[in-house]
């Protein structure tokens, strides 16, 4: 029974997790069609500045308290509109138009730079953000106590969760953006300004990378490289759900949570292929992911 | 007509282009030599890429087989003492072939992005077994000997690169894009231009698009093999991080980018710049490195769409 709870409990607080670090490559992908592959550097940039920020005022306050969440939520709004802006008004918007496969390989070639470009900044040692981390104390569940910050985590990322797709369906701007998926030359016909709705989407996905790892910086060791373990992590998430659909994210988000939560308990040598085998039969059943659309046949 | 003719030259270039190679070996210096060698190795991944490129897909992860050529040759030259370049070479592409069309059957439903990122999946899987399996030799992998050659074993003083392993890769290599000319323009060729075209217009036309991507993936994985342990046996020795990790592979498609694919002989051409600038870089700026490649790859996407092939076609006032 316990273990049961405890296995509940762990896949929330991975599946939170795993939502909040590719929710924003689903909402780049659904509105603008663009697979981001620069969400993982993103990720690491939102990781790698919370982590610097952080130990800086640390280091200077040491008993610091609850500021330190203002701190990183500021390191990840700087990080997602000043990289979110050049990539996206640097790059993005000159193959706007081209094949699919030639704008994923812009991202990837932003993708390449902005690895150097961390590897010059930051350097190659880890950084370690702990102290956020046991802002909350521990907070036991069923017995078993946990870190508090790692539990909160669930409910905040539910809220940004629905946030979002309040944004999207309960909104004007939400509604003039769903005209924008379905469709982008009828709605420019429209007068929607979608030149404008795509790059403050952009900045939003941006921003969203950046929080979680942000949000990710006290949970783990900021080195480089995780950028790109992130963004093949994030993509399965997605591809599970279906690209596109943030319904589709959370649900992806569990299912992998789930899986990879059960194989760290009964067999841990499995854990990655739990991730990829839930995506591949996903995909082998629904091509289009769980709750994608599939696209019209074009003679 | 145009077409027939087209392919003709290509023949003569590559025969060219090999007897060229063959005879300047006194001359090369062994640098020089070496890089030769290490671009056709690698150009043979790029010619799989190529492809599927063709087919209008592009792999995110061709490490994958790349690594699994090269741990074959590795493998049977550690656990079962063979030391013989054709018997190591048709191990690596008997092993790929076998993996890609077990892993076939997942990816030929599959385009764009998708396609892209299930390589990329596949090939972080097996860097994941490779780096943790203590049998596969964990992260610091295998060295291999100097291999022979039909009972012909070099002299031992005279380093790896012998003529014998040189002309062995200029051949070999020679006759496969010489075959990967002919099959792009058969009818499997066709059938790849359809799938990128209008894939329900061909299986309109009876073709089974999803059988024609299957042999094309097959095909690059062999390629990617055969280049693997090509590197291997050059190198001499084989790790996870230089075969299956996701930044080889992105090397690959960056190659296959930069060189285009509007001939068999632009993934050599490419690769043999890569391999150049990528020694003086490396001397010059090894913080800097990817930088260059990304900043280069985006060069490339917007000014010079068709890659450096493109060039030739442009100098001879053709539209590319």
């Amino acid at each position: 029974m316990i273990e049961l709870a405890a296995i509940v409990v762990d896949s929330l607080v991975y599946a939170s997790w795993l939502f909040i670090v590719s929710i924003g490559l689903t909402l780049i992908f659904g509105v603008m069609n663009v697979l981001n592959v620069a969400h993982g550097s993103l990720y690491a940039l939102g990781a790698y500045t919370a982590a610097w920020a952080v130990g800086m005022y640390v280091s200077g306050a040491p008993d610091a308290g609850f500021e330190l969440l203002a701190i990183m939520l500021v390191a990840a709004v700087v990080v997602g509109v000043v990289v979110g802006l050049l990539i996206e008004r640097g790059v993005l918007r000159w193959v706007y138009g081209r094949d699919e496969i030639v704008i994923v390989l812009a991202t990837y070639a932003v993708f390449l730079v902005l690895e150097d470009v961390m590897k010059l900044i930051f350097g190659p040692e880890s950084y370690i953000a702990f102290q956020p981390r046991f802002l909350f104390g521990t907070i036991s569940v069923a017995g078993i106590p946990y870190v508090g910050y790692d539990l909160l985590l669930v409910p905040v990322v539910a809220l940004i969760g629905l946030g979002i797709w309040a944004a999207i369906h309960r909104t004007r701007p939400g509604k003039l953006l769903i005209a924008v998926i379905h469709d982008r030359e009828i709605a420019a016909a429209l007068g929607i300004n979608v030149t404008r709705f795509f790059t403050v989407t952009f900045l939003c996905g941006a921003f969203l990378g950046a929080l979680g790892g942000a949000l990710s910086a006290p949970l783990i060791s900021v080195v480089p490289g995780i950028g790109v373990e992130l963004i093949v992590l994030a993509f399965a998430v997605v591809v599970i759900g279906g690209l596109g659909s943030v319904e589709g994210a959370a649900v992806g988000a569990l299912l992998v949570g789930l899986g990879r939560t059960a194989a760290v308990f009964f067999r841990p040598e499995l854990e990655l292929f739990v991730v990829f085998v839930v995506m591949t039969v996903v995909l082998a059943v629904r091509p289009e992911g769980l709750f994608g659309k599939p696209k019209a046949r074009r003679i | 007509m145009t077409r027939l003719r087209r392919v003709r030259l290509t023949t003569v270039g590559i025969a060219v282009a090999t007897a060229a190679l063959l005879a300047l070996w006194p001359l090369l210096p062994a640098w020089a030599a070496h890089t030769v060698a290490v671009s056709l190795g690698g150009g043979l991944v790029v010619l799989g890429l190529l492809i599927l490129i063709r087919f209008g897909l592009v792999s995110f992860g061709q490490g994958l087989f790349f690594a699994i050529g090269g741990y074959a040759a590795a493998l049977a030259n550690q656990f079962l003492g063979i030391t013989d370049m054709l018997v190591l070479s048709v191990a690596g592409i008997a092993a790929a072939g076998a993996v890609a069309w077990a892993l076939g059957y997942i990816v030929r439903g599959h385009r764009g992005i998708f396609f892209a990122m299930l390589n990329l999946a596949f090939s972080m899987i097996l860097f994941g077994i490779l780096a943790k399996t203590v049998v596969l030799g964990s992260t610091d992998g295998f060295s291999v000997g100097v291999p022979t050659l039909l009972g012909f074993a070099p002299d031992p003083e005279a380093g790896r690169l012998t003529f014998m392993l040189f002309g062995y890769i200029v051949v070999f290599t020679a006759v496969v894009a010489w075959w990967v000319d002919r099959i792009l323009a058969s009818p499997i060729g066709y059938a790849g231009q359809g799938v990128r075209e209008n894939e329900l217009r061909l299986r309109y036309l009876g073709v089974s698009a999803r059988g024609a991507v299957h042999i094309a993936y097959i095909a690059a994985a062999k390629l990617a093999a055969l280049g693997g342990v090509f590197t291997v046996l050059l190198i001499g020795h084989v790790t996870p991080e230089d075969t299956a990790y996701w930044t080889k592979s992105g090397e690959f498609v960056f190659v296959a980018i930069l060189g285009g694919s509007g001939n068999v002989a632009a993934p050599f051409i490419a690769q043999t710049v890569f391999e150049l600038v990528r020694t003086f870089a490396l001397q010059y700026a090894p913080d800097a490195w990817q930088m260059l490649l990304g900043i280069t790859l985006l060069l490339v996407i917007l000014f010079l769409p068709g890659g450096l092939w493109s060039l030739a076609d442009r100098l001879r006032g053709r539209d590319a």
